[in-house]
């Protein structure tokens, strides 16, 4: 790096303007920005732990975790979650082989495996409003029912931009803008299965010890 | 589901029928609405008379023009700054008229003019449009406006993203205005004290407007927090490696690191407040396993980290100001890069600080006591570099470096009062009294000072023209004045022991005080006049004016190397970088011409009303939310969606400029340059041969 450089410069040999079109590769440049944008939501993520870590011990004489928490159940949405980034998988290798069906397939797959885990998660939460165990109760169970339907809620806007790049695939192929979207989706999504890590590990595995 | 409420409501119109009790026969109220409404009518009145509509549509509330929408950002924040100015008029005023027992009251207060409840909401507006909606969107205007420039890019790297962010904070600020008419604001401070924001202590509208102002802000601080963290990093210029990169642009870097990380806990502790209010939740209630603490806990996690998101800027802007006027380079580059990244990376450790008297153990406040007086070092780092950057130099007191001098001062007086309550042991004897108030204001006035001195330094890049000196500094030898007389009195009535957020002042022993405090916020409104006058007469006298490329003469940084006013377009060529200080190195070495070789075509993102309308779905969203309107709410949220989804579609986004569009514009600016410099005092050397003068000499050694 030069700094404040002292030597005589010969204004005929500097170039000073770049005549090259220097398209900033815009793929790279807007899967940036989903990671940035991955970071904040991680943040987000981050908060709802760090309070539940000190709301799980608030009760307040309502079903505590012990009573409400089913590992096993969870264990299955693990399932259904990870079986659904998988086929998203492998519609992102169809992707770099150019293969549009294999892509919509991997989506279709995908989002399908996505509502079987919505509904298993309905289930789960109609379950516990027949327990009387509803976020009113307690502030333990307000901490409960936000963190895990705050990755609900990602699981639905994911889905619904699956929707979306269905649509597009079958219409536009792969542009640019496709082919980014996809990758972003791809992230998001992925990072949708290690929230959900998260989750089981520090609501529910936690929850039985 | 939803939680019982007090009072009216219906499908349709929600809570709205609460208005009925609202009392709008209050002449300050019935004041800031006249004001409000007669600037309204005055500026549509203008814009339909001077047929400006179309105008102002293509050019300003379309545009993706990063220069553009940070000049909007600056022009909401210097507005949101002078209501946050009438607020503090009232807490001045106020307390120095309800002193002692015998103090009159008129319009229904006991004492003084505000009844204690009105008078919260005046303090909490005061302190929540001051740091959200006019510090931190004038800076977020300047990083707009600077940073491409400094790093060489054509654009931000989302431009239509930046639009957006813009229309979020614009958004912000329209729901605070909306609330001074439309029922209440928040009364619990600008902190939002739980569980005094819970429903059943807080049973209006106020904290709901308070809750969606800030969300829906917020959410626009991170997506400009994402967009200006990718342009630094994907869109320099060649030879910007990250050893060149101009120190603003670099604090920018570290100021949105720490917004990025932040705001999104913001969002959580508002939205788990929200459940509280509208589900009833009990995340911060009082009982049944709700958690006052943990409130405030999440509040400081970005609440502290937020204080230094709006001073890093500012550091920026005093470490470009300082070398331009002091005629040398800056001192100490490395470590001034290394004291930012310090200063973001220490911001997430001091939270505490903010509630050393919770009742957690010595050791907890030690660790927190530390690590606050931590900051202190990248700190006084920076404040030697500015030191030994003037120390032997060729000083030039224009206005930015005399707000960039009152800045240094500021954060020298400002950090020793914060180190001061960075010791538990007085923390405890202080907490809560006005001399933390003081110390965050002179905190937060370093920072106006810095974004004053910074919007006179860099006006000429965007306008054109210089600011007229003569009332440039008559604001701020006035601002300045008022500085002193509101805050030395401040410190000094903590000490005395006077609490904050006080409506009545029981102790008459304070009235002077209280009176020199108010002789202070006389001298503030008389600088806004000269502020205002400064404007005037600088764009009476835009042609006089006027100024080339290098405005001041001695500037160092890219963006001086592009015309004043900056194109559209930024550069008609992208330049290479040879240099830290790129500018410098070109005057130097002669090489000081803007015109290139040849011109080349120029790709640019297109105009959109998108941002605009998604801002408009978001006002409406925001106000249904407050006002419990179900299907407003609804009805919004899905058309925000929908909106979203349908610009996907949207494949025309792009246009090329043809290279010969660029000749010919660019021949336009290069003969304007010309002309400016021909008949003005131009420091930068005569044009022509343009800027051929190598060494710039400075104004006042130009007679010799």
């Amino acid at each position: 790096m030069s700094s404040h450089s002292a030597e005589s410069v010969d204004p005929g040999k500097v170039s000073l303007w770049d005549y090259e079109h220097h398209g900033h590769d815009p793929i790279s440049t807007r899967t940036l920005g989903f990671w940035l944008y991955m970071l904040s939501d991680a943040m987000i993520f981050a908060a709802l732990f760090a309070a539940y870590g000190v709301y799980v011990r608030n009760a307040a004489g309502g079903p505590t975790e012990a009573d409400i928490i089913h590992p096993i159940y969870a264990m299955w949405e693990s399932v259904v979650v990870f079986t659904s980034v998988f086929a998203y998988g492998l519609g992102m290798a169809a992707l770099k082989k150019g293969n549009r069906a294999g892509v919509i397939n991997g989506l279709l797959a995908a989002f399908a495996l996505g509502l079987v885990f919505l509904g298993m998660e309905y289930k789960e939460f109609a379950d516990l409003i027949a327990d009387g165990a509803v976020p009113q109760r307690s502030g333990f169970l307000s901490a409960y029912w936000t963190i895990v339907l705050t990755h609900g809620l990602h699981m639905i806007f994911g889905l619904l931009w699956m929707l979306v790049m269905l649509f597009q695939v079958m219409r536009e192929g792969f542009t640019q803008n496709v082919v980014y979207r996809l990758i972003n989706l791809r992230l998001f999504w992925h990072f949708q299965a290690i929230i959900w890590v998260c989750v089981f590990t520090f609501v529910y595995l936690k929850g039985v010890l | 589901m939803l939680v019982d409420l007090q009072g009216p409501w219906n499908p349709l119109f929600g809570r709205l029928g609460l208005l009925l009790e609202v009392h709008y026969n209050n002449p300050v109220l019935f004041f800031a609405f006249e004001l409000s409404v007669v600037v309204g009518v005055i500026l549509l009145f203008w814009a339909t008379c001077a047929r400006k509509w179309g105008y102002i549509w293509r050019e300003w509330l379309t545009t993706v023009d990063h220069k553009k929408i940070g000049v909007m950002y600056i022009v909401v924040g210097l507005v949101m700054m002078f209501r946050g100015f009438f607020d503090a008029l009232m807490i001045r005023s106020q307390q120095a008229i309800a002193v002692g027992p015998d103090s009159p009251g008129v319009l229904g207060a006991a004492h003084g003019y505000l009844p204690p409840y009105h008078f919260d909401q005046v303090f909490t507006a005061h302190g929540m449009i001051m740091i959200l909606v006019a510090a931190t969107p004038i800076l977020v205007g300047m990083m707009n406006i600077i940073v491409p420039l400094q790093i060489g890019a054509r654009d931000m790297a989302y431009p239509y993203l930046n639009a957006l962010g813009l229309w979020l904070t614009v958004v912000s600020a329209a729901l605070v205005m909306i609330a001074l008419f439309i029922g209440d604001f928040s009364h619990a401070g600008w902190v939002g004290l739980a569980p005094l924001t819970e429903l059943p202590y807080s049973p209006g509208v106020g904290v709901d407007y308070w809750i969606w102002s800030i969300q829906i802000g917020s959410v626009g601080t991170t997506m400009g927090a994402i967009n200006l963290i990718a342009t630094i990093i994907k869109m320099r210029a060649p030879g910007m490696t990250w050893g060149r990169i101009p120190v603003f642009t670099w604090t920018s870097m570290a100021s949105n690191i720490i917004a990025l990380t932040s705001f999104p806990v913001l969002g959580v502790t508002l939205a788990l407040l929200t459940f509280d209010r509208y589900l009833g939740t009990h995340f911060f209630t009082v009982g049944l396993g709700g958690d006052l603490m943990m409130y405030t806990n999440l509040f400081w996690i970005w609440g502290h980290p937020e204080v230094y998101f709006v001073v890093l800027p500012a550091f920026g802007m005093l470490s470009e100001i300082i070398p331009t006027f002091s005629e040398k380079p800056l001192f100490g580059y490395v470590t001034m890069v290394i004291a930012s990244m310090a200063i973001a990376a220490v911001s997430w450790s001091v939270w505490l600080h903010h509630f050393f008297t919770m009742g957690a153990g010595p050791n907890v406040n030690a660790y927190f006591s530390i690590a606050t007086m931590l900051v202190g070092i990248p700190t006084g780092v920076k404040v030697f570099n500015w030191a030994f950057t003037m120390y032997r130099s060729r000083m030039r007191f224009d206005t930015p470096m005399l707000w960039a001098i009152g800045s240094v001062f500021l954060l020298i007086s400002g950090g020793m009062t914060g180190m001061m309550l960075a010791v538990p042991a007085i923390n405890y004897i202080v907490h809560n009294s006005v001399f933390v108030i003081a110390h965050f204001h002179n905190m937060f006035l370093l920072i106006v000072y810095a974004a004053f001195g910074a919007v006179t330094y860099w006006f000429p890049k965007v306008f054109g023209f210089t600011l007229d000196e003569r009332w440039g500094k008559r604001f701020f030898w006035f601002f300045t004045a008022g500085t002193l007389m509101v805050f030395i009195p401040m410190y000094t009535l903590g000490f005395m022991g006077m609490t904050r957020r006080l409506d009545y002042v029981s102790h008459t022993a304070w009235w002077p005080l209280l009176n020199a405090e108010m002789v202070g916020i006389g001298l503030y409104a008389i600088s806004i006049a000269c502020f205002v006058m400064q404007l005037a007469v600088s764009i009476r006298d835009r042609e006089k004016n006027a100024v080339g490329a290098d405005a001041w003469g001695t500037s160092r940084t890219l963006e001086w190397a592009t015309h004043s006013p900056v194109p559209y377009y930024n550069f008609a060529v992208t330049p290479i970088i040879h240099d830290r200080d790129e500018w410098a190195w070109r005057r130097k070495h002669g090489l000081t011409s803007l015109k290139p070789d040849r011109y080349v075509d120029i790709h640019m993102p297109k105009n959109t009303a998108v941002p605009l309308v998604l801002g408009v779905l978001s006002l409406a969203f925001g106000f249904a939310m407050v006002w419990r309107i179900w299907w407003l709410a609804a009805i919004s949220a899905i058309a925000m969606l929908l909106v979203i989804i349908y610009r996907s579609f949207d494949k025309d986004t792009d246009y090329i400029i043809p290279a010969s569009d660029v000749e010919r514009m660019e021949k336009e600016m290069l003969a304007r340059a010309e002309r400016v410099e021909g008949n003005a005092p131009a420091p930068g050397g005569a044009a022509g041969g343009a800027y051929a003068s190598p060494q710039a000499p400075s104004k006042r050694h130009q007679g010799d």
